[in-house]
């Protein structure tokens, strides 16, 4: 017993473990997280799936063997002791009780008798009668004897739940695996190519595999994810997906995943139709069939390619479809566009100290973009322009590795809510064609008309200079520029008159941009001002982007893909019969009170010897020997 | 073998008296006002019901007479409770906004009010029982009594009706408030102190209130802070996953457990005074705080290993395993070992003494660990309440 409390104790410290570290995860990770050395030995140590780790299962080997063995040795001892009176009990033995007491008593033997065996029969004792050789009779009393059973009913549940638990564990796997018959793949290529060592067949007895299924798709196989690969779990039958739909609450947040399948398997007349949702598996052939999350599963998509550096404000569009590639541009200078993840809505806390309530912000696309170098970087853009701080913008987030995170983009929406007025007014600015053009228009308008050439020439060209700058790097080459010519004294002030140049050649920009489209009589009002200041900052920002290029969603067809999990487990009945058993265990240990009495009548003496004991000598049973006590006094010396 | 025939008995005055023969006619018209209460209500709602929502609510009448029969002021409460809360809900006029304009809902019984009397009587009451501890004063102690059981009145009146309101924000939200750490933290004051008092009336002894509510204060001061301070007092509707009958019983047969368990580090706590002498002349003998002790245990560990099967039972249904070494599952499980071998060595090695009072108050720190630190520090399946 010792052995399986120490042995119980491990598990303990083991399952701690397995909740601190975070489980299965992708192994790359975890050699980010510690390093190789420390990867390495924790990989050794079976630590990334602790519970499914060969030294735990060999714990809990042990925790069935020796609480077995336990149930064994006393079982038998316990069942005896269950059953007897003890009526051999002497009168010494009575005598050596703490609790005893005795009675004078004038009544005879069989009054004696019938009082005491009322008494405890009314108690819901249980008794013997002894006759001595000496005329004395010894009444031999128990009850609660049942409890002995506690200790044997939680002792075998938990066995029996271990041994379900091994059973739907994958020991199975594990044996086959160390014998060398199955090995983990961990290649990406499709499940039919994947070799027999890696297969496991329909027969397999327990398993808990994954699939996604895209709509309209169906599978026959599905994926158990075994340390850093995967094995390939054959299915009797082929689950096809005709539709998945999330359903969400007024608040956006969600309210049911659903999935529609249909079982397709030549057993049955017609394949079985079936809607299988979150807390409603289906089982069918011994399989159950959960709801167990989703992901895109190759949603179309459109969107507006902007050159972000270049002089023009004409979007090119492309199209795309998750999961998939699309080359943009050739040579030296082309870009593969890899779409990751679509989706359609999107739960974000907008407001400005995080205490407003939560709303869907439309969707979102996840995408990279990989040059001809090879080097990729990783984008999100939402499709609608989000509030921030009272104001509209197109929200880009990039990253150049998985590891950071996202560092987002703000584009200010125009006033038609549109990506167009900042274009414009970004192409012209990064224009050098345009400069001289913006510098002449604000000259009107920043000098008097007495001023003389000279002066307007040179502020002409000091404009066009710090253009230049900006369309070349934004506010951070403009500082360079100060940085370079500027002695360290005048540097705030020029900082502060450069920053008001480029402001006001921006408002002559931005009204360029929109006569250049077309658009006669440029309305300017106060916001006209703010989002001039937003789009200056974003075209600084746009150097940083990492691309040139930035992707505008226009149009989406989405098509979902529904992840089932598929789960054989036999040991379930086990675990809950052992489970009923040990909450009866339980119940009988800690609320029967096993308690005997004897009574010793000795008619020559005219006495009764009362003693009482119990297996567990608490409080309760000092309150009860009392009371008898007393019951008893009244009883017999009445 | 046994001898039972012909027993004339001489005196029977002291037989033990069948428990149906013990009742007198208020235990009887409690449970028929109660079930036909349920009748009622069934006439009344039957066709929104399912089999299960029929069964909860014929079970809930059943074990809710039951329990009237075993501990008799419980039936007072139940009635409060369904006055306070009816009267309540009559207010609300279908109105959610009721609560800001209507007086009673406004200051005293609408749910959001009546959670915050819970709150304030509850530290009233811990206040009370510590003045009464040391003024030896038993007219404060039943002060300290009457104000436990109107917090308790006042939270599952507040219960009662948050679960009403979340009907009125949109039928689809509604559902039993039992779904995130506001809510369940006010269940774990309730059942701690429902507890408390049960022993309370048992034992004969006020003097472990100021105590057990040290506990119930401490969650109190929890509720607080997440209403002020993280607004996390409003009603979300239930995720997916959320949305089975078996919230019904996995939750507060959980709380059962951290309720007890929570009790008995507090009578841990009073007994390793006693222990060293302090207080000894005030608080109960320490034969006393050890048997409350065992017995808050043993209540606690029934609970929580029922709540942990049926959990496993609901895992089963919702993550396509009842096991998937989830931290909670985990640490309920460590949890549940704690406590397993606390009983093993007591039971059958018969340990007593300091040792088991000091093990069962760092019991409540694993407990704790089990109850909020997994939700704070871990990830995983089952992180239905964040901080």
């Amino acid at each position: 017993m010792r052995f399986a409390v120490s042995v119980l104790t491990v598990l303990g410290i083991a399952s701690i473990i397995g909740t601190v570290l975070k489980q299965n995860e992708p192994y790359a990770n975890y050699v980010i997280q510690f390093g190789q050395f420390w990867f390495d030995l924790f990989e050794m140590l079976g630590l990334y799936d602790v519970y499914h780790s060969a030294w735990f299962l060999v714990i809990l080997v042990f925790l069935v063997a020796s609480t077995s063995l336990c149930i064994y040795r006393n079982t038998p001892l316990m069942l005896k002791e269950l059953r007897a009176y003890r009526e051999q009990a002497t009168e010494k033995s009575l005598r050596a009780f703490s609790h005893q007491h005795e009675y004078s008593t004038t009544q005879s033997l069989e009054q004696v008798r019938q009082d005491v065996s009322h008494f405890l029969t009314v108690r819901s004792f249980r008794l013997k009668t002894v006759k001595h050789a000496d005329g004395s009779e010894l009444i031999a009393a128990k009850a609660g004897s049942y409890q002995r059973l506690g200790y044997i009913f939680t002792h075998v549940a938990i066995v029996i739940i271990c041994i379900g638990g091994l059973m739907d564990g994958n020991v199975p796997l594990k044996v086959q695996e160390l014998l060398g018959q199955k090995t983990v793949e961990s290649r990406d290529i499709p499940a039919n190519e994947v070799p027999k060592k890696s297969r496991l067949s329909v027969s397999n007895l327990s398993f808990r595999a994954n699939m996604t299924l895209p709509e309209g798709a169906s599978a026959d196989v599905a994926f158990q994810r075994v340390r850093d690969g995967y094995m390939v779990q054959e299915l009797p039958f082929s689950i096809a997906l005709t539709d998945f739909r999330i359903e969400h609450y007024p608040t956006g947040q969600p309210k049911s995943f659903e999935s529609d399948l249909v079982i397709m398997d030549p057993d049955l007349k017609a394949p079985l139709k079936h809607t299988i949702s979150v807390n409603h598996p289906l089982i069918y052939k011994g399989i159950a069939i959960y709801q167990s999350d989703f992901q895109d599963g190759g949603s179309k998509l459109n969107f507006d390619v902007w050159g972000i550096l270049s002089p023009e404000a004409k979007p090119i569009p492309v199209s795309g479809t998750i999961f998939g590639k699309t080359e943009f541009g050739a040579g030296a200078n082309g870009l593969q566009l890899e779409f990751i993840d679509f989706r359609k809505f999107n739960i974000l806390n907008l407001s400005p100290d995080g205490k407003g309530k939560p709303r869907n912000v439309g969707p979102n696309v996840t995408f990279k973009v990989r040059d001809t170098a090879g080097q990729a970087k990783e984008y999100v853009n939402y499709m609608q322009p989000l509030q921030l701080d009272g104001r509209a913008y197109f929200v880009s987030g990039m990253r150049s590795s998985p590891q950071e995170e996202f560092k987002y983009l703000r584009i200010p929406a125009d006033s038609n809510f549109e990506m167009q007025g900042f274009m414009q007014t970004r192409a012209v600015l990064f224009n050098k064609a345009l400069h001289q053009e913006i510098a002449s228009r604000f000259a009107l308008k920043a000098l008097k008309p007495s001023d003389d050439v000279a002066v307007k020439n040179k502020f002409e060209a000091s404009v066009v200079q710090l253009l230049g700058a900006f369309s070349e790097g934004g506010y951070a080459e403009i500082s360079r520029l100060i940085e370079a010519s500027v002695p360290q004294k005048q540097r705030e002030a020029a900082a502060q008159t450069y920053i008001k140049i480029i402001t006001g050649a921006a408002f002559e920009a931005y009204q360029l941009g929109q006569e250049r489209a077309g658009i006669k009589n440029v309305k300017v009002d106060e916001n006209t001002q703010a989002f001039l200041q937003d789009s200056l900052n974003a075209m600084s920002d746009l150097f940083f982007y990492g691309e040139p290029i930035y992707l505008q969603m226009t149009k989406f067809e989405q098509r979902e893909a529904s992840g089932l999990q598929l789960t054989r487990s036999p040991g379930k009945n086990l675990v809950y019969s052992g489970s009923v058993l040990l909450v009866l265990g339980i119940f009988a240990m800690i609320y029967i009170r096993e308690r005997r009495i004897w009574f010793l009548i000795k008619p020559q003496q005219k006495a009764v010897l009362f003693a009482m004991s119990a297996n567990r000598k608490n409080r309760d049973f000092e309150i009860e020997f009392n009371r008898y006590q007393s019951q008893l006094t009244k009883l017999l010396q009445s | 073998m046994a001898n039972k025939q012909n027993l004339t008995p001489t005196n029977i005055s002291d037989d033990p008296v069948p428990f149906l023969s013990q009742l007198g006619w208020k235990d009887w018209l409690y449970p028929i006002v109660l079930m036909a209460s349920t009748v009622f209500a069934y006439s009344k709602y039957s066709q929104f019901m399912d089999a299960y929502e029929t069964t909860f609510l014929f079970g809930a009448g059943i074990v809710f007479s039951l329990l009237g029969w075993s501990w008799k002021p419980v039936r007072l409460l139940l009635v409060g409770i369904a006055t306070l809360s009816l009267l309540s809900i009559n207010l609300y006029h279908g109105d959610l906004e009721s609560v800001n304009h209507v007086f009673f809902l406004k200051f005293l019984i609408g749910s959001q009010t009546a959670v915050m009397w819970m709150n304030v009587l509850f530290v009233l009451a811990m206040l009370t029982y510590w003045f009464a501890l040391f003024a030896r004063s038993a007219f404060t102690g039943k002060v300290a009594t009457s104000l436990t059981w109107t917090a308790i009145l006042m939270g599952f009146v507040g219960l009662m009706v948050r679960w009403y309101e979340s009907y009125l924000i949109a039928p689809d939200v509604g559902h039993i408030p039992l779904s995130n750490l506001y809510e369940v933290f006010i269940l774990f004051c309730l059942i701690t102190s429902l507890m408390y008092l049960y022993y309370e009336q048992r034992y004969a002894t006020k003097q472990l209130g100021g105590f057990v509510l040290l506990v119930v204060s401490s969650a109190v001061g929890f509720i607080l802070w997440y209403t002020f301070s993280r607004h996390a007092n409003s009603i979300q509707p239930l995720v997916p996953a959320l949305q089975s009958y078996w919230m019904k019983i996995h939750v507060p047969a959980n709380f059962v457990g951290y309720g007890a368990f929570s009790l008995a580090a507090m009578v841990a706590s009073a007994y390793l005074l006693v222990n060293k002498g302090i207080l000894v002349s005030r608080l109960p003998s320490s034969d006393v705080l050890d048997d409350l002790m065992y017995k808050a245990i043993s209540v606690g560990f029934a609970f929580f290993t029922i709540a942990t099967i049926l959990g496993a039972v609901w895992a089963a249904e919702a993550w396509g395993g009842y096991w998937s070494w989830d931290a909670k599952e985990t640490w309920a499980l460590i949890v549940w070992l704690n406590y397993a071998a606390w009983l093993h060595l007591r039971l059958v090695k018969g340990l007593r003494g300091p040792m088991l009072a000091w093990w069962a108050l760092i019991g409540l720190l694993v407990t704790t660990f089990a109850f909020l630190g997994v939700n704070m520090f871990l990830s995983g399946l089952h992180s239905y309440g964040t901080l």
